[in-house]
């Protein structure tokens, strides 16, 4: 099989596989990464969320061959309990989920949003949350510790 | 001095304390520092294993940081039963209360013993435990000299309200910073040693028998370990999970399946739940003399839908054979009752059966997480002694897990002249709200209903009214009327399997007695605030409608398009009071601007993690009245997708206010399910207060205000 690198997290990754695998498969199987979660495996719900280049994309529906080369970002690489990302310490704060398994989509669509639009209105993360479900419904709390995120990292 | 007894002992211990006395098996304490707290209800995304370790901390006097709750398992937790019906902070926070109480006055004697100093002059300060003259010991160093292998009694004496440091405050949930920083919890993310991965092939037709199995496709998968089959019980056991999928797609491909069973038209389903063989009960009854003279009789038929749970997450289930013994990890809501129909299953002692709880998504009630435990035993059989991990697909967690009822309601009311109520009677027909399992003699599992020795379907039942009630939850009116008969309607069948989500019956009858009430309030043309306060003697009732009127301008004035309703319950009768005024714009479709809710949960232990509470059950009961409802055609379930069943979605959800009436001296209750059926008819009755426009079947959508429309002119 052929080998396909990409850059995940920050770091080289090459690997052999399917080209034709989903990347989900790829990231939570040979990858051991279990942040993007499975939730439909049709795009459908945003569990698997991960960023491709500024872009927020469902891993579930995004085949391995066309990240080759590409940046690829999940939860594990957007901050960590040690160095957490203005995100996670807004969810933290804002107390932003209940049982927290749609979560980890749900940062990388709004991390997406940050790296394009670093002064979103509510409207503007409702929007780029809205392929995202969230079935607890924690949806405002949620868009609060967004806003507060981006306000924090206006204020750097 | 620490103890101060203002509260009177209570005479009888706490019912989950009665069931499981032995204090150790509820809290431990080890030499290097910390206590283990056990609870037996589980963490369902709900806090409460954060609420509890508050309640222990506090009791037991040391920082929360100190506490490691333990996850509940058949070998080592309380029985508990099941977590559910907004309950755990009741049962499983009073045991813990009253037993932490308790072993702090044991420890305390313990610690007089030691440094001969007088029970009274001790204080506890963060396990430590001093006194005059400085001398001091501590929990952990008193550990292994204080048995806790003995019977809770009923004397011991929580703190008051005045004395808790820690319950009462919103403190920041334990397991969200694993959550965000992705940090294994779920199950899903859980791998043991050795795993494999099995998937199992369901048909999408209701029931079908599996008539051809060839395996010749699958046999071709590499990494495929077994393919199992049992009857119309079929699975795949794989090194991978791609593997196990591709084993499982080729497996599909050659299955031959016979006709489903029929299923009842979507579009008739009312009339449908009536003509069922059904099992009748009065379920209460009020008489009185009647004075005044009826004038007229009105009559009303509300409805549901079936309803998905839909967690974001399909259920998983691990599980490991050792010869005869089985080790089964689920997100189960009951360990004990999983275990126990396991075991009918399986015909085997349950002491070989282990089962133990781990993380899964929100569930909402009983959807398929039992389900899919017993498919991972079954298929686990399979694997050589390695542990087996099985996730279901989105399409089975939709279509073949359990739904929450459809119902049909009927409320008739007898007039007199000036519109006031003379007589009530409410009419339930509906399948039954649970079919949980370990609670029968026979498995209420899907898979056993599939093997070549089946189990009969388990037909869903209804707890007792004294329980909380099922289909009939809520259908006994708070409000004083003179007399009524309310009346429930089992359903025999059960051609669509049907099972607990979230509130029971409470969903429908809350929104068919508020409805009601609100067109009875409007054929009077009095405001629907006074008329309910006029009918309530319960004066925590009142308290919560008065304050969320009062939050909300009622009644600002109408506008074109723009209406509010109110809805109004107290959760079972006997649980927390929410009274919530629903804002609403439209007119071929609705949209739900905003949510003003008042709450009282007695003692709310985390009032944070209650206002999360309502305002999620807030949203999903949005979510319910404006997309829901569980589509089939006469052998499937066709909406098996987030497309064909779709949620609603951030671009539209209502704002949503909390207020909660703190009532720090009272029992504390849950708050999980209190907001969806005055959520519900408060929407409605917006509904009906812009377009003057009465929905009486829900969901309310642009196709069911077209429909009520009609019946209108």
């Amino acid at each position: 099989m052929p080998r396909i690198r990409f850059r995940l997290n920050g770091v080289e990754t090459d690997i052999d596989a399917d080209p034709d695998s989903s990347l989900l498969a790829i990231l939570r199987g040979p990858l051991r990464m279990t942040g993007p979660h499975f939730g439909c495996g049709a795009n459908e719900c945003g569990a698997c969320n991960v960023i491709v280049g500024d872009h927020a994309v469902a891993a579930c529906d995004t085949p391995l061959w066309s990240v080759a080369d590409k940046d690829v970002t999940t939860i594990e690489g957007l901050g960590s309990a040690q160095n957490p990302h203005p995100l996670q310490r807004a969810f933290i704060a804002e107390q932003a989920l209940q049982c927290g398994y749609c979560v980890s989509g749900i940062l990388m669509s709004a991390a997406a949003l940050l790296m394009r639009n670093p002064t979103p209105s509510s409207a503007d993360v409702k929007g780029a949350l809205d392929r995202n479900l969230c079935r607890c419904g924690s949806h405002n709390r949620m868009v609060r510790a967004v806003l507060r995120a981006a306000e924090e990292m206006a204020a750097r | 001095m620490t103890e101060i007894a203002s509260s009177p002992a209570p005479l009888k211990l706490p019912v989950s304390l009665a069931a499981n006395p032995r204090l150790s098996s509820w809290i431990r304490f080890s030499p290097e520092g910390q206590v283990m707290v056990s609870p037996g209800k589980v963490e369902i995304g709900q806090g409460i294993v954060t609420a509890l370790a508050q309640i222990a901390a506090d009791e037991l006097d040391v920082d929360i940081g100190r506490v490691q709750m333990v996850r509940a398992s058949t070998p080592a937790s309380p029985n508990e039963g099941v977590t559910s019906g907004s309950l755990s902070v009741q049962q499983s926070g009073r045991a813990i209360r009253h037993a932490s109480a308790e072993i702090r006055q044991i420890f305390l004697s313990a610690a007089s013993d030691r440094l001969g100093v007088g029970i009274d002059s001790l204080d506890i300060s963060d396990g430590t435990i001093s006194g005059p003259g400085n001398v001091r010991t501590s929990y952990w160093e008193l550990a292994g000299e204080v048995a806790l292998d003995r019977d809770a009694t009923p004397g011991a004496v929580p703190k008051t309200s005045a004395q808790r440091k820690l319950a009462g405050n919103s403190i920041q949930r334990l397991d969200i910073p694993d959550k965000v920083f992705a940090h294994p919890r779920f199950i899903h993310d859980s791998a043991l040693p050795g795993m494999l991965h099995g998937r199992v092939l369901r048909s999408e037709l209701s029931a079908a028998k599996l008539v051809l199995l060839p395996e010749d496709g699958a046999r071709a998968i590499a990494g495929l370990v077994a393919i199992v089959r049992d009857g119309n019980f079929a699975g795949v056991v794989s090194e991978t999970e791609d593997s196990a999928e591709a084993a499982l797609k080729a497996l599909r491909k050659g299955a031959a399946w016979s006709a489903g069973e029929m299923l009842p038209d979507e579009f008739q389903l009312a009339g449908w739940l009536k003509a069922q063989p059904a099992e009748p009960t009065v379920i209460d009854k009020k008489t009185a003399p009647q004075s005044r003279k009826k004038s007229r009789t009105i009559r009303r038929q509300y409805t549901r839908p079936y309803l998905a749970h839909g967690s974001i997450a399909p259920s998983c289930a691990m599980a490991q054979w050792t010869g005869d013994r089985v080790h089964v990890w689920t997100h189960s809501q009951g360990v004990y009752f999983l275990r126990a129909d396991l075991a009918l299953v399986l015909k085997m002692p349950i002491e070989n059966i282990t089962v133990e709880h781990m993380e899964g998504a929100g569930c909402y009630g009983h959807n398929a997480a039992d389900d899919v435990a017993l498919d991972a035993v079954l298929l686990a059989k399979a694997a050589g002694g390695r542990p087996v991990r099985v996730l279901w697909s989105r399409e089975d967690e939709m279509s073949h897990a359990p739904f929450g009822a459809a119902m049909a309601i009927e409320i008739e009311a007898d007039l007199d002249e000036q519109g006031e109520i003379l007589d009530w009677r409410h009419s339930i027909w509906s399948n039954g709200h649970t079919a949980r399992p370990g609670r029968a003699a026979q498995p209420a599992l899907l898979a056993a209903t599939e093997l070549a020795n089946p189990f009969p379907r388990y037909i869903s039942t209804n707890p007792l009214q004294a329980h909380g009630g099922g289909a009939d939850r809520n259908s006994i009116p708070l409000y004083d009327f003179p007399s009524w008969q309310i009346e429930c309607h089992r359903l025999l069948t059960m051609p669509i399997r049907t099972s607990a989500l979230r509130t029971l019956g409470a969903q429908g009858n809350v929104f068919a007695i508020e409805s009601f009430l609100d067109e009875l309030a409007a054929e009077r043309g009095e405001d629907p605030v006074d008329f309910r306060l006029r009918h309530l003697w319960d004066a925590r009732a009142k308290d919560v409608i008065r304050s969320v009127a009062k939050r909300a301008n009622w009644k600002p004035d109408r506008q074109t398009g723009r209406g509010y309703g109110l809805g109004f319950a107290r959760y079972k009768g006997t649980g927390a009071y929410c009274a919530v005024v629903a804002e609403v714009e439209g007119a071929e479709d609705i949209s739900v601007k905003r949510l003003t809710i008042s709450v009282d949960v007695g003692e709310a232990i985390n009032p944070d993690g209650v206002a999360n509470q309502i305002e999620g059950g807030a949203i999903q009961a949005t979510s319910w009245v404006l997309k829901e409802r569980v589509r089939f055609d006469n052998q499937r379930i066709t909406s098996n997708s987030w497309t064909s069943y779709p949620i609603l979605r951030f671009s539209a959800v209502p704002e949503v206010q909390v207020e909660l009436i703190l009532r720090p001296d009272s029992e504390p209750l849950g708050a999980g399910e209190a907001a969806h059926g005055p959520v519900t008819a408060a929407i409605a009755n917006a509904v009906f207060d812009a377009l003057g426009v009465r929905v009486r079947d829900l969901p309310i959508t642009r196709d069911s205000l077209i429909a009520a429309m009609e019946l209108t002119s």
